[in-house]
């Protein structure tokens, strides 16, 4: 077993998110899935474990703002279901503007209750003509005195309807192009504030995904993250961020798929014997849990880099957003096809981790985009030289 | 009582005596069951067998149906404080009956008002005390209880011994023993002892507010001829439906496995098992329960074990007089279907 | 509210295995948990803290290991925790756990309520409980599925065979507890540092004022004469063909046996 050099703390965290997610979430995480159910109730349970706030210093409650911490977490959870896991996560990155842009009566405010779970947040950037391409942006925050009027509707926003805390970016100024974007703090209930319906997905189906409709709604200039114009550095730098987040989502439920794919392989006779002592059976469990390996070494090192203190990150979060999503989708493709007929029953976990892996590859950047971002990096290096 | 206190205290302590558990007036079955092994004790030792029925003044009528069961005498113990069981009077009722006539031993069924009033008499009255037992003998040489019962839940079988105290108090598991009718002799000649314990102030302190039914229990589990169980391999809670048709059907009760009930598919008043009930019924009929140690140790007693599970290897079919590999989905309706056919 | 809470470190016995040659139990490799039950009884405590303040404090009787079992209910949110132990306590069947028990409560303080899992699920016994009241001479109730403080008084409903029974104690008092009072909470992070850190202070037999000759395997009136592997019952037949077939099978020989 590859040790990771784990301190104490951090086996705690791992350990304790592994029992809850083995005790709590496991016996129903398909009815979740199945009737789209959100989790309240789990999320309580990891609110009072003290493991809402892994991302957050101690100052305003947390645990110690560790992304190591936290990649942890979300991967002991996303092993037991996707769903759980980014929902857990996306509070991450909805409080992660917060924590990097906010001034200090911003962080008082809203981090506190973040770490003791007491709320949820979301980060709103995607609309309908602004994914990838997020200079299309739409929605804008038209200056009125000390106000914002935002007008727009974002789109697919994780735990959008359920939490309280909203980081969302609008144009303030078109012309400026790139540096006329806004980011903005807003809360659940500031009348203009709406939401849309609640998504029907293929995978991740106990997460909540609305669009955030905002019509004609007033926001003091004190909610803004940073300054006027700086709306998609903080996007960004938010993103770049929480990328080993989703990548130790990733590595979860690909983990959970060849746990699945072990246990039914030992147990599963055919022509005689246990299909896990075939060999070609063997060389798909190796290529799996060689990738997964792979994965998790590099999220495990971009987070170390991150908690290090360093600035410069963006290239190699993007790298392990990308393996590790891959990774997912390619890990839970082989468990439904070692189950075989199995694997296709809803009865049996692998057919919902493949539907969840899928979404790894898309938000957060697409992996188009992360390949965009490391090739960019790996230019700008080559110039210097 | 240390006997060790004075050696010659022994020979003091004579008879087995058996707690005749009452419910609303109702004594109940395992009251009969350890009077008929009782009296097998008996016949090892050349003593008594003794049954103590404790209540109010109405209870005198049912002195009759434990002679009829094989008791050589009655103790009556009346008080109006003793009409439903609470622990204290109850406890000091049956200390200051147990200081007065010294039995070498006695035995409780291990209900819930067994086993609450035997661990608090025991400290009481200084002697040991063995829990739900499965098995009683005598040691032909020492003369002492060998009292044999399950420990580790189910895994191991252990046999205690209290050597030095007297009495030598034991819970005895419901249906490990049958009871017997008898033509008795001494009933005719009505060995009834009164006895009017002295109740304290402190003893009256816990009030009984009220009593709540469980509309799902129809039939008394642990007296069911026929129960049919459901565990988790019934996989929706929704499923129960099924298993009390079959139930039904058979004239029977509904068991659950302890891992439906954890997962709140049915009350705990249906669990069988090491944490919930011991039945040993005619036919008892498992529908996709595993067979972990633990829940056998709550069935194995029954006549005829019938098992229904999809999985060849789970370990109930060990134990099942009859098994059938397959889904309970299919087979239990089409059993249900087949034996409302043949009733009628 | 002042609540004390008694527990026992037991090997998990789904895993106990006994070796049916030696007729001894296989304890390699089986982890020691918290007795379940009296995981329910501490979370009781802590809930009843929650809503009537006061203090939560844990004990236990046992060997030096069983401090493990302390800190999992320091990790859940215990205020106090005390190892009884001493070697003048080893072999104590029910009867001496009890006196042992009884003798650290006295000493530790005066409780407003004494929390016990139903039984430990090694021993089965389900007897410390009850004895623990009866020797610190309080009210019990046993098999608890339900608890309400109001002042002085506890309303308690109890899980009987059939019926479930509500009834009045005052306090002081002893409870047992069953599985189905509530769902123990996870340990929290807080919890778990403040139990990585906890020094657990051990109380000896002289702390407690133990009377040492009625304590261990000298005080215990019953004594163990032998231990052996459950009798193999023998297997039975397993019927075949369709799910119509068996069924049919099993019927006739059902009426063969005159079942019904």
């Amino acid at each position: 077993m590859l040790d990771y050099l784990l301190t104490e703390e951090q086996i705690m965290v791992r350990d304790l998110a592994r029992k809850i997610a083995q005790e709590k979430v496991l016996p129903v995480r398909a009815e979740l899935d199945e009737k789209e159910i959100f989790p309240t109730d789990i999320m309580k349970i990891f609110a009072e474990a003290d493991l809402c706030g892994l991302w957050i210093p101690e100052k305003y409650g947390g645990f110690g703002q560790s992304v190591m911490a936290f990649c942890l977490a979300t991967e002991e959870i996303s092993r037991v279901c996707g769903g759980v896991g980014v929902t857990f996560a996306a509070t991450g990155l909805g409080g992660t503007p917060i924590l990097l842009f906010g001034t200090e009566e911003q962080k008082q405010k809203y981090l506190p209750d973040l770490a003791s779970g007491k709320k949820m947040a979301a980060f709103g950037l995607t609309e309908a003509n602004a994914g990838s391409d997020a200079s299309g942006l739409e929605t804008t925050a038209a200056k009125d005195g000390d106000y914002f009027i935002i007008n727009g509707t974002k789109q697919w926003i994780t735990n959008g309807g359920e939490a309280e805390t909203y980081s969302v970016v609008a144009i303030t100024d078109k012309s400026k192009g790139p540096r006329g974007a806004t980011a903005f703090i807003v809360e659940k209930g500031t009348p203009g504030f709406t939401f849309g319906k609640k998504e029907k997905k293929m995978g991740i189906r106990c997460s909540a995904t609305r669009e955030l409709v905002f019509q004609d709604c007033k926001v003091h200039k004190s909610q803004i993250l940073g300054k006027e114009g700086m709306g998609f550095i903080v996007a960004m730098r938010t993103l770049d961020m929480t990328r080993p987040g989703i990548g130790a989502q990733a590595v979860g439920i690909a983990q959970g798929a060849l746990d699945e794919s072990i246990k039914y392989a030992k147990q599963r006779v055919q022509f005689g014997k246990p299909i896990i002592s075939i060999q070609v059976v063997q060389h798909m469990l190796a290529d799996m849990a060689t990738q997964i390996e792979a994965s998790r070494a590099l999220v495990y090192s971009v987070a170390r880099l991150v908690d290090s203190g360093s600035k410069d990150f963006t290239k190699e979060a993007s790298m392990a957003k990308l393996i590790a999503s891959d990774t997912a989708m390619f890990v839970t493709t082989q468990a439904v096809q070692i189950l075989a007929g199995y694997g296709y029953m809803r009865e049996y976990p692998v057919e919902k981790m493949m539907r969840d892996a899928k979404i790894t590859q898309i938000y957060e950047g697409t992996n188009q985009i992360q390949r965009n971002q490391i090739g960019l990096a790996l230019v700008k290096e080559s110039a210097k030289k | 009582m240390d006997l060790r206190k004075d050696p010659n205290e022994a020979a003091n302590w004579k008879g087995i005596w058996v707690f005749a558990e009452q419910h609303g007036g109702n004594v109940q079955n395992v009251a009969y069951e350890l009077i008929a092994e009782g009296r097998k004790l008996a016949e090892t030792l050349g003593c008594e067998v003794c049954a103590v029925l404790a209540g109010d003044d109405h209870i005198e009528s049912k002195c009759q149906s434990l002679f009829d069961h094989g008791a050589d005498k009655v103790y009556l113990v009346t008080d109006p404080e003793l009409q439903h069981y609470r622990t204290a009077p109850y406890t000091r009722a049956l200390t200051q009956l147990v200081d007065k006539y010294k039995p070498e031993i006695f035995l409780i069924g291990a209900t819930t008002t067994g086993r609450d009033l035997a661990a608090r008499m025991a400290v009481r009255v200084n002697c040991g005390l063995t829990a739900d037992c499965t098995g009683l003998s005598i040691d032909p040489v020492k003369k002492i209880l060998q009292q044999t019962r399950p420990a580790f839940g189910g895994n191991i079988m252990a046999t205690i011994l209290s050597p030095n105290h007297r009495p030598q108090m034991a819970t005895v598991r419901p249906k490990v023993f049958k009871k017997e009718k008898i033509k008795n002799p001494k009933s005719e000649q009505g060995n009834v002892i009164k006895f009017k314990p002295t109740l304290k102030p402190e003893d009256l302190l816990v009030k009984i507010l009220s009593i709540v039914k469980d509309e799902s229990v129809k039939v008394n589990l642990q007296d069911a001829e026929i129960i049919v169980s459901g565990g988790r391999g019934i996989q929706d809670p929704k499923n129960f439906k099924m298993v009390e048709e079959l139930a039904q059907a058979l004239g029977g009760a509904v068991g659950a496995s302890r891992a439906t009930v954890d997962a709140g598919w049915i009350s705990a008043h249906h669990q069988v098992g090491q944490t919930g009930k011991t039945v040993a019924p005619k036919l008892y009929i498992a529908c996709g329960i595993a067979g972990k140690i633990q829940h056998l140790v709550g069935m194995q007693g029954s006549d005829t074990i019938v098992a229904i599970n999809k999985d060849p290897d789970a370990p109930i079919f060990k134990l099942a007089t009859y098994g059938i590999v397959g889904d309970c989905l299919e087979v239990v309706p089409a059993l249900t279907r087949k034996i409302r056919e043949i009733r009628g | 509210m002042d609540i004390a809470v008694c527990i026992k470190q037991v090997p998990d016995t789904t895993e106990v295995r006994i070796n049916p040659e030696t007729n001894t139990l296989i304890r390699e490799g089986v982890p020691s948990i918290v007795n379940p039950f009296d995981e329910n009884a501490v979370e009781e405590a802590l809930r009843l803290r929650e809503k009537h303040g006061g203090k939560v404090t844990v004990i236990t009787m046992g060997p030096p290991q069983a401090t493990e079992a302390l800190k999992q209910t320091i990790a859940m949110g215990a205020d106090e925790v005390y190892l009884i132990s001493d070697r003048a306590f080893a072999g104590s069947d029910t009867w001496a756990t009890s006196y042992t028990l009884a003798a650290a409560l006295k000493k530790l303080g005066k409780f407003d309520l004494i929390l016990c899992g139903k039984q430990a699920i090694d021993g089965d016994t389900a007897q410390v409980g009850p004895g623990i009241a009866e020797w610190l001479n309080i009210p019990q109730v046993t098999f608890a599925v339900k608890v309400e403080v109001e002042g002085s008084k506890a309303k308690v409903e109890r899980l009987l065979e059939e019926v479930n029974e509500i009834v009045e104690i005052p306090l002081p008092a002893m409870i047992t507890v069953v599985k189905q009072i509530n769902e123990p909470r996870p340990p929290s992070l807080k919890g778990m540092m403040r139990a990585k850190k906890a020094e657990i202070k051990t109380l000896s037999a002289a702390d407690i004022e133990a009377d040492q000759t009625i304590t261990g395997l000298k005080g215990s009136p019953t004594r163990v004469m032998k231990i052996f592997a459950p009798p193999q019952k023998g297997g039975g037949e397993m019927l075949s063909g369709s799910a119509d077939e068996m069924v049919n099978a099993l019927v006739t020989k059902l009426r063969e046996r005159k079942i019904f």
